[in-house]
Formats: C-alpha cells, sequence, structure tokens
C-alpha cells in the first residue's frame, strides 16, 4: 500500500512537472481542444433538451405553476371548487393560486362597421377566462408579457385581453391552420357570445406568449365572466397553484388526493401536466443530443489519444532511460495518465464555466426563438457530471493505452530509440 | 586475477539480432568476471560488441543465451519488474548522450531515482544537493538539461548515477560527445569514485582514458580477444 501510493506519488511528480515545463502552446491548444469538446458534449444535447425544456418552464410559469387542477374527462368544471379553494387558502404548502373559470365563446371584432352581412365575420371561438387579476398577476406575471396596450385593471370593468395568437397579425406563422381576427387592435370594441349571453368589451391588451394556453385566449375579470355564464355555478376550470418550494408539489398532490378532490378533479404537477408527446420529443431530442454527445466523446477520447501517443512517442527515448535508471513502468504509466486526466479536468473545467457562467446566463436572457418555445441551454448538473466523469473514464484509457503500449516495449530499444 | 569472488559474471553469453530474417550476431560466448572494486574499461572498434556487452551485463536488454551473475545468483531469472528495481538499487548509469530528463531541473533528476526509492522527496533533495556539492555543481541545481553545457549535463548524469550509492556503476562512451576538458573533468570523477571503492564498467574507444582503468577487455566481432590487468598510477 505504501509503495502504491509512492508510485503514485512520484508519477504525480513526473506528470507535474512534465506539463508545467512542456511548451505552453502545445498545453494551451490541447486544453483548447479538450475546452471545445466538452462543451460540444454538454450544449448541442442541452441545446436540443432546452428547446423543449424552455417551453415545459414556461408552460409551468405561465399556466400550471407547481400544481394544476384542472376538470375531470366530461365534466364542464371543477367539482366542489370553493371547497378546493378553501382548502388551499389554508394549505401550508402552498405559496399562492389562481382561481380560472372558462367559458367557450365566439369573439367578433370590427361588428360596429359591419357593411356586408354575407361577408364571414371577423371572429374567432375561443376560451374567455375570468380571472382574478392581482391574483393571476401574482402567480404567472400575466401582465410581464403584454405586449400591446395594458394590463388588466381589477377597479376597471368592460376591458378584455385578448391573446395574440387569436390574431392574424401575430399567428401568420401558423398558416391557415386557426381560425383568427385579422383586425383588431388596442381600443377596438369586441363582440363576446356565449350560448345566449352576449356582451361588448373593449380591448385593453394584447398578451403574447409561447405558451398556448395564454395566447390562444383571452382575459376578463371573474366578476365580467359572470356575465357570459349560466348562474348560479361557483366551479372554476382551472385552479393553478404554485407551492413554497418545489419538492412539496407532490406533498400538495397527495394531500388533495388523500382529502378527496380528486374525484371532482383532475390533479396535477406541472411536470405530469406536461402533453406526452412534449416528453416524446424531448426523449427524442435527448437520444439525438447524446448520439451527438457520443461522437464529441468519441472524438475526446482519440484527441487524448492522440496527444497522449505522440507524446509518449516522441518521448520513448525518455521513457527508456527511465526504465533504465530504475523507474518503474507502473510509475512511468501513472504519470501519463495523470497528463491526460489533466487535460481532460481542466479542458472539461474550463467548459463548465463556459457553460455555467457564460452560456447558460447568456441564453436565459436570450433564449433561442422557436415558434413553439423559447429554448434554453438546458444543462442540469447531474447530467453535466455523468458526461464529466465518462470524459474522466475515457481519458485515463486514452492515456494508458499508449503509455502501456510504448512502457512495454524493451527497455534498450527505446532508449536507442530503433 | 583478483582472488575474491566475481561481482558480477557473463557467462557463455551471446546476443544476436533479426533483421528481415537475417541473424546478425553480436556477442559470441563472451565469459566475463567483474570484481568488486574493480575498473574495467570495454574497447574494441565500432561494431565490435562493446556496448551490447555493457547493455546485457548491465540488464538493460535481454541476451539471446547464456547466463548474467550478480555474486552468483543468476538474474535472467528476474520478471521485467524485477530487473528495474534491481537496476535501480544496484546500478548507476552514465549514458553517451547524459540521458537526463528534459523537464527536470539538475536537482530534480537526480532526485528521481531516489525518490522510487522510497527517500521523501525533502531527503532525495538533500542527498542531491549533497552530490551537486561533492561534484561542485551546487550552482546548476537549478537549471534544465537545455541550459546546460554537454560536461556539465554528463557531470550531473554521473551524480544522478552515484546518488544511490550504487554496487556497479556503468558507462557508455561518456565522453564521446564532449570536449577535452569536459572529456577529462568527467574522467577525474570516475578515478575519484575508482578510488572510493565503487566498481566501474566503462565502454571506451578512447585509450588515454582506458588507461585509468584497473582492467581493459578487448572486444573484436564480439568475442573477448584480450582482457589485461594493468596498474594504475
Amino acid at each position: 500500500m505504501k509503495q502504491w501510493i509512492r508510485d503514485i506519488r512520484l508519477a504525480g511528480f513526473l506528470a507535474g512537472k512534465t506539463l508545467s515545463r512542456s511548451s505552453r502552446a502545445t498545453l494551451v491548444l490541447i486544453l483548447f481542444i479538450m475546452t471545445l469538446t466538452f462543451m460540444n458534449l454538454v450544449a448541442v444535447s442541452g441545446i436540443l433538451v432546452g428547446l423543449i425544456d424552455g417551453g415545459n418552464n414556461a408552460n409551468r410559469e405561465q399556466y400550471t405553476s407547481n400544481v394544476i387542477i384542472t376538470r375531470l374527462s366530461g365534466k364542464t368544471s371543477i367539482g366542489r371548487t370553493p371547497e378546493i379553494v378553501e382548502y388551499i387558502k389554508n394549505n401550508p404548502y402552498v405559496q399562492s393560486y389562481s382561481v380560472r373559470y372558462g367559458v367557450g365563446a365566439n369573439i367578433q371584432a370590427g361588428f360596429m362597421n359591419r357593411s356586408d352581412f354575407l361577408k364571414k365575420t371577423d371572429s374567432i371561438n375561443t376560451q374567455i377566462m375570468g380571472i382574478d387579476v392581482t391574483a393571476e398577476d401574482n402567480l404567472t406575471h400575466l401582465s410581464k408579457y403584454v405586449k400591446e396596450g395594458s394590463y388588466l385593471n381589477p377597479n376597471e370593468s368592460g376591458y378584455i385581453l385578448i391573446g395574440a395568437d387569436t390574431l392574424k397579425r401575430y399567428n401568420s406563422n401558423f398558416g391557415d391552420q386557426f381560425d383568427s381576427i385579422s383586425n383588431l387592435y388596442v381600443g377596438d370594441k369586441v363582440r363576446v357570445t356565449a350560448g345566449d349571453k352576449s356582451y361588448e368589451f373593449i380591448v385593453k391588451g394584447i398578451v403574447d406568449t409561447k405558451v398556448g394556453e395564454v395566447s390562444f385566449r383571452a382575459f376578463v375579470p371573474t366578476s365580467e365572466l359572470s356575465l357570459l355564464r349560466e348562474s348560479g355555478s361557483q366551479n372554476a376550470s382551472e385552479i393553478a397553484i404554485e407551492t413554497v418550494r418545489p419538492e412539496y408539489d407532490k406533498l400538495l398532490q397527495d394531500s388533495l388526493v388523500r382529502a378527496g378532490f380528486d374525484s371532482d378533479a383532475k390533479i396535477q404537477t406541472s411536470e405530469q401536466a406536461i402533453p406526452d408527446f412534449l416528453n416524446q420529443i424531448k426523449l427524442a431530442f435527448g437520444i439525438l443530443g447524446n448520439m451527438i454527445g457520443l461522437i464529441g466523446l468519441i472524438v475526446a477520447a482519440t484527441t487524448i489519444f492522440i496527444v497522449i501517443f505522440m507524446n509518449a512517442v516522441t518521448r520513448q527515448k525518455y521513457i527508456g532511460i527511465l526504465k533504465g535508471i530504475g523507474i518503474a513502468p507502473r510509475v512511468i504509466i501513472w504519470s501519463y495518465i495523470f497528463q491526460s486526466l489533466f487535460y481532460a479536468t481542466v479542458g472539461g473545467g474550463i467548459a463548465c464555466v463556459i457553460i455555467y457562467f457564460g452560456l447558460v446566463p447568456l441564453i436565459d436572457r436570450n433564449p433561442i426563438d422557436f415558434p413553439f418555445s423559447d429554448g434554453i441551454l438546458s444543462a442540469p448538473l447531474d447530467g453535466t457530471l455523468i458526461r464529466f466523469g465518462i470524459l474522466l473514464v475515457i481519458s485515463f484509457f486514452a492515456g494508458l493505452v499508449p503509455a502501456w503500449r510504448i512502457v512495454r516495449r524493451n527497455t534498450l530499444n527505446s532508449i536507442l530509440g530503433r | 586475477m583478483n582472488s575474491t569472488q566475481p561481482i558480477l559474471q557473463s557467462i557463455q553469453l551471446s546476443k544476436s539480432f533479426s533483421n528481415n530474417g537475417i541473424e546478425t550476431s553480436v556477442l559470441h560466448q563472451v565469459d566475463l568476471s567483474i570484481y568488486p572494486g574493480e575498473f574495467v574499461a570495454i574497447m574494441g572498434k565500432s561494431g565490435a560488441g562493446k556496448s551490447t556487452l555493457l547493455y546485457q551485463i548491465s540488464l538493460l536488454d535481454v541476451p539471446t543465451s547464456g547466463d548474467i551473475r550478480y555474486n552468483g545468483a543468476t538474474l535472467l531469472d528476474m520478471t521485467e519488474n524485477e530487473k528495474t528495481r534491481f537496476r535501480l538499487n544496484t546500478f548507476g548509469f552514465v549514458f553517451q548522450d547524459y540521458a537526463l530528463f528534459p523537464e527536470l531541473t539538475t536537482v530534480e533528476n537526480i532526485a528521481l531515482p531516489l525518490m522510487m526509492r522510497g527517500q521523501s522527496r525533502d531527503d532525495a533533495y538533500a542527498r542531491a544537493m549533497e552530490i551537486l556539492g561533492d561534484l561542485s555543481l551546487t550552482s546548476q541545481a537549478d537549471k534544465l538539461p537545455s541550459q546546460m553545457s554537454g560536461g556539465q549535463q554528463q557531470r550531473v548524469s554521473i551524480a544522478r548515477a552515484l546518488s544511490g550509492h550504487p554496487e556497479i556503476l556503468f558507462a557508455d562512451e561518456p565522453t564521446a560527445n564532449l570536449d577535452s576538458t569536459s572529456s577529462d573533468e568527467v574522467m577525474e570523477l570516475f578515478i575519484a569514485e575508482h578510488r572510493a571503492g565503487r566498481t566501474i564498467v566503462m565502454v571506451t574507444h578512447e585509450p588515454e582514458y582506458a588507461h585509468n582503468a584497473t582492467r581493459v577487455v578487448q572486444l573484436s566481432d564480439g568475442k573477448i580477444i584480450s582482457n589485461i590487468e594493468q596498474k594504475v598510477g
């Protein structure tokens, strides 16, 4: 054991001296390649997965929050809404919440100037959501996404907030897939019709996000929505809940289930509420990213192998001399392994600094603009550490194999370079 | 001949090389005994097999046949790792081209085998400085090989070889790359070590330095053609 430690120390000594006194330009070049390699390993798959993660994050921040309660399949609303709200209000896991009441309605623009009654109306069928203006803004920061006009004022009535994707000038990138309103601006009047009830609102603002549940809808204060709903029902369509800590999401869900509310509503954490196709895409992107990452790993391994092999070949005379004067082959091999691990560790470390202190904050601030999400760089620390571990293992062998090949040669042949 | 038991012996030692199926014999059944405290000079023309003989008896190479014995015990049964450790503990080497590790300073080059022997870095450095002092090389302690002259490098190489108090010091044409002044300085070190009781085996093609040896072994075509003891002044 003592001998083993001594060998490792001596190998470290040799590796350290070799690294610190070899060509700086070569060292910088190798570290540069290793840095790029590790960045490729983390960032490529991170961006692919980040496209979906960015969408999921936005969905959670702007729509579901941590836990979302929605109506059961086949039901028009959440049963026993007042009891659920009362339960949530007094629950220690809950930080804030927003109760949303929804009604399917038709929004018609330009109805005041309509002259040709044979032409199709400039209208769209969508969900009108009645919200507690203040609670919703506290929870999802809806006002932040108002692109035109302003957010609803709880003290005003007769105003509506329109989702941008109901308007042609915003959703043209979707082609003709959806109906949309052609000509509607802030300050215009719209007629909202639900069943046999009809009411007119002034457009207060246009809200634009990449979360469909926000930008394909329209919002009015809850009190205004009652003008369009069946009288008597106090049941909501959605209740979005922010927990004190993300770890409480499941605990809150479980406590709601234990309280028996699962027979009145569907209770999901934000992750569970992610549509399955998105999870499938994330999985596919993850696999794609890992495949690209695997190529990156092979490149990294080959790079280190070539570097160490060339280093060992050009120095085989000195390896022979070291053996000749009695330095154990295992010490020489370990010294090359240490050099290899040094390249991987420092290169990977620099890449991590660039990723976590440069790329991640940069892309967070300036997300990659995709039609369905604002792509982020998804680089969870555990995944990065696993990749780092894999790189170290590969580096170990990339250092071991060439050094072993050279060291096991005949000592004299190495010294004489034959 | 010396009346004591030989410290190192080659018995019927042969070495041949194969190149493209053509076998070239370099040493033919060489019997050579080295006695404790001797200074043996191995001489011969280029290609006579003198360096090859040195490499075989110092365990840097593996002979084709024959035996090598140290204090009567065969050395050829050892594994490569055992041979490496044996060289570390028993032999010292001085090569023609100095063979210093280019990334290590003088003191580090000398301390390296001592650390391999198990000395702490501090102890190894202290011993290295001590021997550098003995060889008047203290001022070169922190220099890299590339910052020293050939003569200085060879003296450092000798210091490294002597640092572990080897039983036998092997030197392969130690003055071949040096000017006459440096060669003389290097030879002075060998003479001093021999006087101190060190066993030395040196390959040289320079007769004036072979005169310092207590025995001169002449090789020709891989065979010993003369083995003459001589008085040293």
